[in-house]
Formats: structure tokens, C-alpha cells, sequence
């Protein structure tokens, strides 16, 4: 049972210390966390800020907003954006840092110094990248394809190179970091098996971050060093292989796809034997899915590749591997459906976004099977289906499994509570504007409209048209949380140690939590999730 | 899910060393926490070699040819020194790290000076070896020069040569900035049989460094030898 902290002492992580200084040099994962949310919200606001004017210049048929060189630095700097510095970041780095030391009993992570050290990294490399879009942008997309990367663009790619290959360098810190503390740092009783998911999720990205990442990093590294001294590591005419570069490039990210989706799965386990009351269906099953998902995530890279000239066996193998990846991913969704069945569930605002991420990411991960499929994947590769794809497991998905985990440990980090009810609405708002936005964008990329390009046939106006209405929609359930969390922060109500009534260390102490997290050491005595031994007082 | 109880009240008697940090309830614990941490670092450090090494393997198989004359450039004297050297490195390392775990701090500087000063040779062979293939024009970019017709190819060689080795190279002065902290902790006499955290871990770096060196003396120096030699 829990034992909330008696006497809330007025005395908590964010007042105890006030200076500028303070937060700069602090080696509190707490206010890291908080550090992160500011630069990661910054960072979606300008990736946002591209993706309104592609909505922009797709609403007609003809290239009149931007021209074709502008339209590719601005879907190029979307997606830098949006990848290396919202995505990867949002939960391991921001809900990670925040939540993990607390959910292990832990004073801190193993490294608080390099924790500190990770963000300045983060910010530098995101200095860097905004450096390359102040000095004219990007136009290789973000995945940076030699030889035009190397060769043709006369764009800022070593500058925007440099970026990511810095903040990879964050990212892999911070995954040493948790991979440490999760061995290392967990109060006594507390099991492998009592482990909340969440954290089995973090321990399966940390894994990906710290044997991905380098690779991207080195890879990035050649890029520049043969943009800058003309050397043949990738370009053809010098007798390099530009698919090496493919081969090199996926093999960190596409395993980054799971970078982005493990931990907002983590926080929808948490979420929902939360405000079911119930234990996890399965428990098991769904912490080793994570694991086999960071596994099977290495083996899957070349299904980018299907049509660069790979030979056939390979892409049946890689095709193959491919589909075992939708199963560990559909243990997690038919686990969570159990839990969920004939639950005395509990509406509140963090299941709502709970219920869009079920839905987006059903919808994203069956059309990864269509992608998946060999002959279907020459018809839709490179069209508007693969974005409205991917976009429904990272933006539907990712970003989903994130607001949801923001408003569920919100009371938390903030020690106050928002509006419930403008909560459920912006989650409505994203759930309605973003199957606005990106349903239409499987029909156009099945009709054949390819990607990355300014101006479009005519007929594909009508749907176009939708997705950038559907934008405006999903625009506005975004700027809602800015609006009702900032109030909060500020003048919401008190929310007290534990608002849900929720099991899990986190919510044993006081809300905002006092510097060094626990009075006293915690002992844990039994799983993660025993809410059925724990009275139901819910309103 | 979970009951308080004060850990000081399990028995547990902690001296507080000066090195430790309020974070980790015990000087094992955090000790433990450095080493597990150190190790996924070399593997990170495994990764970012192994993309080159990927690059390498790929091209070797395609232009076999261009590896053989590529490799056959490169000074199997000066490269068989620093192999030597290396490896004699990572000896004195090993006393060090020893001599540190035995509280023998005068044989603990001792051997880091070694250990630094071998560390150093390498570096400096490394150096007259890159000014030899700057002189003959063997360096990648634009003022590259090689006979024959399997220069674009060999080109590559020497680009993976110097971006293997350079990365290395890196890594050495990387570690002999490392030993000048650890060499400074020893002579304040800050390590004990009881605390030896830092010069266990920059040791393990160390050897590190020495093993990729390993691998790559034979994959650039000895790729196609054997034929020159019967």
C-alpha cells in the first residue's frame, strides 16, 4: 500500500533555488527534464512553423507560396527538425529524465553531471542546426542521401551535419546514463519483474541510443568529410557506393523509429493500469516486447532500401524481418485492449490521449505492413502513402503517447493540477485534425502523388485541401496545452502527492518533488501494478 | 506498492570517503555504476568504428586489387613499431592500474609516465608517417596523385587509411589528455586499495584504444602481404 508523504514540506525541487544559475549548472534530473521541455517545445514550434507552410503551398495545385528550392530547404528543416530534436528527445529525455530516477527510488541517475552535459550537447547541436536554417536552410531532406548531400547541394549540409552528429552525441549520453541507472540504481525489492514498463521501455531505447547512434554518427562524419575534401566514400563517380551510405544511414534510423515509439508505449502501460485499476494484462509479454522490438528494430533497416538496387533474397529476408516486427508491436496493443477489457475505467484527460494513441497507431502500424510488403512497396515507395505512414506512428503515436504522459505526470512535476476538460479537448482537436490531416495523404500517395515536391496535378487538389484544413485543426489542438499547462503552472489548483491514486514510487512523495526526491530510502515489496489490492476512490 | 524504512537502520555503516557522491547509497554501488558505464561507452565507441569498418569490408571486396596496391604503400616497418609500442602501453597500463589497486603510489607514477611517454612515441611515428604520405601526394582531396590505374580506388584505401587512423589517432590524444588527470590524481596520492575508480576505467580506455590499433595494423598494413613475400 502507499504511504503518502505525511507533512509536504514547503520546500521542493523547482523553489528550493531560484537563480538562473541554478537551473544552468543543476545537476537535479528534475530540473534537466524541465531544461529539456523548454528546448525540445522550441524545437516543435519551429518544425511546426515549416510544416504550415508546406500545408501552405500544397493548398494549390501550382508552386505559387514558395519556390521549388525554398519548398525543399523548408520540408528538409521540418524534418530535422521535428526527428532529432522533438521526437527522439521528447520522452526519454524530457518524462524520462524526470520520471525514471523517481520510479527506481533513486536520489538521481548514475551520472548526474553527464546528464547535465547531455542537454548542453542537445543545445548545441541544436545551435548548430539553427545556425544551418538562419544561413539558408537544407535541401538534401533530412536524411541527408549522397551524392547530392556530398556533391550537388550547394545548401548549408555540413552545418545542419554537424548538428545531428552533436546531438547524437546527447543521445547516447543520455541512453549510457539510463542503462546505468536502471542497473545500478534501483531502491532494494525492487526486482527486474517490479519494474514499472515505462522503464522497461526507456531500458529497451537506451539500448538503440547506445549502439545506434555511433553509426549515424560516424556516417554523418563521412558525409561532411567528403562534402569537404572531396573524397569517394559514397559518390559513384569516384568509385563509391551512395547505397553504403543508405545501408549505413538506416541501420541507425530505422532502429531511431523505435527511439521515438518505445517510450510513449512505455507511458501508455502506465497510463492504463493506471486509470483502469488493473494490473497490466501480461505483464511479462509486454516489458520483453519492448526488448524484442529494440532487437528486431536492428535487423529490419534495408526495407528502405527495396528499391535502391538490393538484391532480391535480401529484400525478402529484410521483408520478412519486417513483418516479425508487428508482433511484439501487436503483443503491446492486444495486451493493453485485455487491460482495458471490463476495467472500471477512469475518464480522465490523460486517457483520452491514451485512447488517440490506440487508434493513430493501429492505423500506422497496419499500413507498415503495406510498406513492408515487397511488390506493394515498388507501387507506394516515395509517395504520400509512406508519409501519411510514418506520420501516424511518430506525430499519432509518438506525440500522442507523450501529451499523454505529460498530462499524467504533470501534477508531479509541477505540483499542480490543469482543466480537465481542455485537456480532453485538444486531445480531441489533435485525434479529429490530424486523421484530417494525414488520412487523405493514403489515398493521394496511392494514386501515385509522389513526396517532396511544390505543385501537383489538379485533381489532387480536393484532398490536398482536406489535409491542409485538417492541419489548421490539428494546429490548434497543439496550442491549446501550451495555453491551459502554462496557466497551470502558474495558477492551477493544488494537486497533492498523488492525484490518480496511482501505484509506483513516483507518487509517493510530495508533488513537486523535494530536491533529493525521498525523505527516506524507499523498500519495495511487491509488482508494479497492484491496484487491485488498493482501495478505489475514484470520483 | 511500497513501505518506507530508514537504510540506515539495515546496519549498513558508511565512511564517507571523499569521492563519494550523495547519489549512490555505497561506495560499491558506485563504483559498479562507473565500470557498467565505461563499458557500454566502449561499446558506443565499438559502433562508431564499426560504420568505417563496414565502408572498409564493403570496398575491400570490391576492389581487391586497389587494397593490395594501397596497402603495399603504407610503411610495414613504421606500422610494426607502433604495434609494438602499443601493446607495450597497454603492459605498463595494466602495472599501473595494479600498482594503484596494491597502494604502491611511486610505482603508480612511475608507469603512467611510461605508459604516457610510449603513448606519445606512437603518436609522434604516426605523425612522420602521415608527413611521408603528404609528401608523395597520397592523401585524398584534390591534390591527390597515384601511377597506375586504380588510383580513383586506391584513393579510397587511403581515405579509409586516414580516417581509420585518424579516428585513432584522436583517441590516443584523447587518452594522453586522460592520463595527464589521472598521472596528476596519482602524485596528490588520491587513489587507495579502497578507491581506484578513475585510473581502472581510464585504463580500460586505454586498452581500448590498443585493441582497435589490433585490428586495424593488419586490416590496412598486412591486407595482401603474404603474396609480396613468397
Amino acid at each position: 500500500m502507499i504511504t503518502a508523504t505525511a507533512t509536504e514540506s514547503p520546500v521542493n525541487y523547482l523553489n528550493h533555488q531560484s537563480t538562473v544559475a541554478s537551473w544552468l549548472l543543476t545537476k537535479d534530473h528534475k530540473r534537466i527534464g524541465l531544461m529539456y521541455m523548454v528546448v525540445v517545445t522550441i524545437a516543435f514550434i519551429i518544425g511546426a512553423f515549416f510544416a504550415a507552410i508546406i500545408r501552405a503551398e500544397l493548398a494549390t495545385p501550382a508552386g505559387d507560396l514558395v519556390s521549388s528550392d525554398v519548398y525543399n530547404r523548408v520540408f528538409t528543416m521540418h524534418g530535422v527538425a521535428m526527428v532529432f530534436f522533438v521526437l527522439i528527445p521528447a520522452v526519454p529525455a524530457i518524462l524520462g529524465n524526470f520520471v525514471l530516477p523517481l520510479m527506481l527510488g533513486a536520489k538521481d541517475v548514475a551520472f548526474p553531471k553527464l546528464n547535465l552535459l547531455s542537454w548542453y550537447v542537445f543545445v548545441l547541436g541544436l545551435l548548430f542546426t539553427l545556425g544551418a536554417m538562419v544561413y539558408g536552410g537544407v535541401d538534401t531532406g533530412w536524411t541527408f542521401y549522397p551524392p547530392y548531400s556530398t556533391d550537388g547541394s550547394n545548401s548549408n549540409v555540413l552545418l545542419a551535419g554537424m548538428g545531428v552528429f552533436i546531438t547524437g552525441f546527447s543521445s547516447i549520453l543520455t541512453g549510457l546514463n539510463f542503462m546505468v541507472t536502471i542497473h545500478r540504481m534501483r531502491a532494494p525489492g525492487l526486482t527486474w519483474f517490479r519494474l514499472p514498463l515505462f522503464v522497461w521501455a526507456v531500458y529497451s531505447t537506451a539500448l538503440i541510443m547506445v549502439l545506434g547512434t555511433p553509426v549515424v554518427a560516424i556516417t554523418v562524419a563521412m558525409v561532411a568529410v567528403e562534402r569537404a575534401f572531396g573524397l569517394g566514400f559514397f559518390d559513384p563517380r569516384l568509385g563509391g557506393d551512395p547505397v553504403l551510405f543508405q545501408h549505413l544511414f538506416w541501420f541507425y534510423s530505422h532502429p531511431a523509429v523505435y527511439i521515438m515509439i518505445l517510450p510513449p508505449m512505455g507511458v501508455i502501460s502506465e497510463v492504463i493500469a493506471c486509470f483502469s485499476r488493473k494490473n497490466v494484462f501480461g505483464y511479462s509479454f509486454v516489458a520483453f516486447s519492448s526488448l524484442a522490438i529494440a532487437i528486431f528494430g536492428f535487423l529490419v533497416w534495408a526495407h528502405h532500401l527495396f528499391v535502391a538496387g538490393i538484391s532480391p533474397y535480401s529484400a525478402m529476408v529484410f521483408s520478412f524481418l519486417t513483418y516479425a516486427v508487428a508482433i511484439p508491436s501487436a503483443v503491446k496493443t492486444f495486451n493493453w485492449t485485455a487491460t482495458l477489457y471490463r476495467a472500471a475505467i477512469w475518464w480522465k484527460a490523460p486517457m483520452a490521449w491514451v485512447y488517440g494513441f490506440m487508434g493513430l497507431f493501429l492505423i500506422g502500424g497496419l499500413t507498415g505492413l503495406f510498406t513492408a510488403a515487397l511488390g506493394i512497396d515498388i507501387h507506394i515507395h516515395d509517395t504520400y502513402f509512406v508519409v501519411a505512414h510514418f506520420h501516424y506512428i511518430m506525430v499519432g503515436g509518438a506525440i500522442m503517447g507523450y501529451f499523454s504522459g505529460l498530462h499524467y505526470w504533470w501534477p508531479k512535476m509541477t505540483g499542480r493540477m490543469y482543466h480537465d476538460g481542455l485537456a480532453k479537448l485538444s486531445a480531441l482537436l489533435v485525434f479529429v485534425g490530424f486523421n484530417m490531416t494525414f488520412f487523405p495523404q493514403f489515398i493521394l500517395g496511392y494514386l501515385g502523388m509522389p513526396r517532396r515536391y511544390h505543385e501537383y496535378p489538379p485533381e489532387f487538389q480536393v484532398l490536398n485541401l482536406a489535409s491542409t484544413a485538417g492541419a489548421t485543426v490539428l494546429g490548434i489542438g497543439y496550442l491549446l496545452p501550451m495555453i491551459y499547462l502554462t496557466y497551470s503552472f502558474f495558477k492551477g489548483p493544488k494537486a497533492g502527492a498523488n492525484p490518480w491514486l496511482a501505484t509506483g514510487l513516483e507518487w509517493t512523495t510530495q508533488s513537486p518533488p523535494l530536491p533529493h526526491n525521498f525523505i527516506e530510502q524507499p523498500i519495495v515489496t511487491e509488482g508494479a501494478y497492484e491496484y487491485s489490492k488498493r482501495e478505489i476512490k475514484v470520483a | 506498492m511500497a513501505v518506507h524504512a530508514d537504510s540506515h537502520g539495515h546496519g549498513h555503516v558508511h565512511v564517507h570517503h571523499p569521492a563519494h557522491q550523495h547519489h549512490f547509497e555505497t561506495m560499491e554501488q558506485q563504483a559498479e555504476a562507473a565500470t557498467l558505464g565505461m563499458w557500454l561507452f566502449l561499446a558506443t565507441e565499438v559502433m562508431f568504428f564499426g560504420g568505417l569498418l563496414m565502408a572498409y569490408l564493403l570496398y575491400r571486396v570490391w576492389y581487391p586489387q586497389a587494397w593490395s596496391e594501397g596497402s603495399l604503400e603504407l610503411d610495414i616497418m613504421l606500422g610494426g613499431i607502433n604495434t609494438v609500442v602499443l601493446i607495450g602501453s597497454s603492459l605498463t597500463m595494466a602495472l599501473a592500474v595494479r600498482a594503484a589497486q596494491t597502494g604502491q603510489q611511486r610505482a603508480t607514477v612511475v608507469f603512467l609516465i611510461l605508459t604516457m611517454v610510449l603513448g606519445l612515441t606512437f603518436l609522434v611515428i604516426k605523425f612522420f608517417e602521415y608527413k611521408h604520405k603528404f609528401e608523395l601526394h597520397h592523401v585524398p582531396g584534390p591534390n591527390f596523385q597515384f601511377e597506375g590505374p586504380l588510383a580513383p580506388q586506391v584513393e579510397i584505401f587511403l581515405s579509409l587509411y586516414f580516417a581509420l587512423t585518424g579516428l585513432h589517432a584522436l583517441h590516443m590524444i584523447i587518452g594522453f589528455g586522460l592520463m595527464s588527470v589521472i598521472l596528476w590524481m596519482a602524485a596528490k596520492g588520491r587513489f587507495s586499495p579502497q578507491w581506484y575508480s578513475p585510473i581502472e576505467l581510464a585504463g580500460l580506455y586505454w586498452h581500448f584504444v590498443d585493441i582497435v590499433w589490433i585490428f586495424l595494423f593488419p586490416l590496412l598494413y598486412l591486407v595482401d602481404r603474404a603474396h609480396h613475400f613468397a
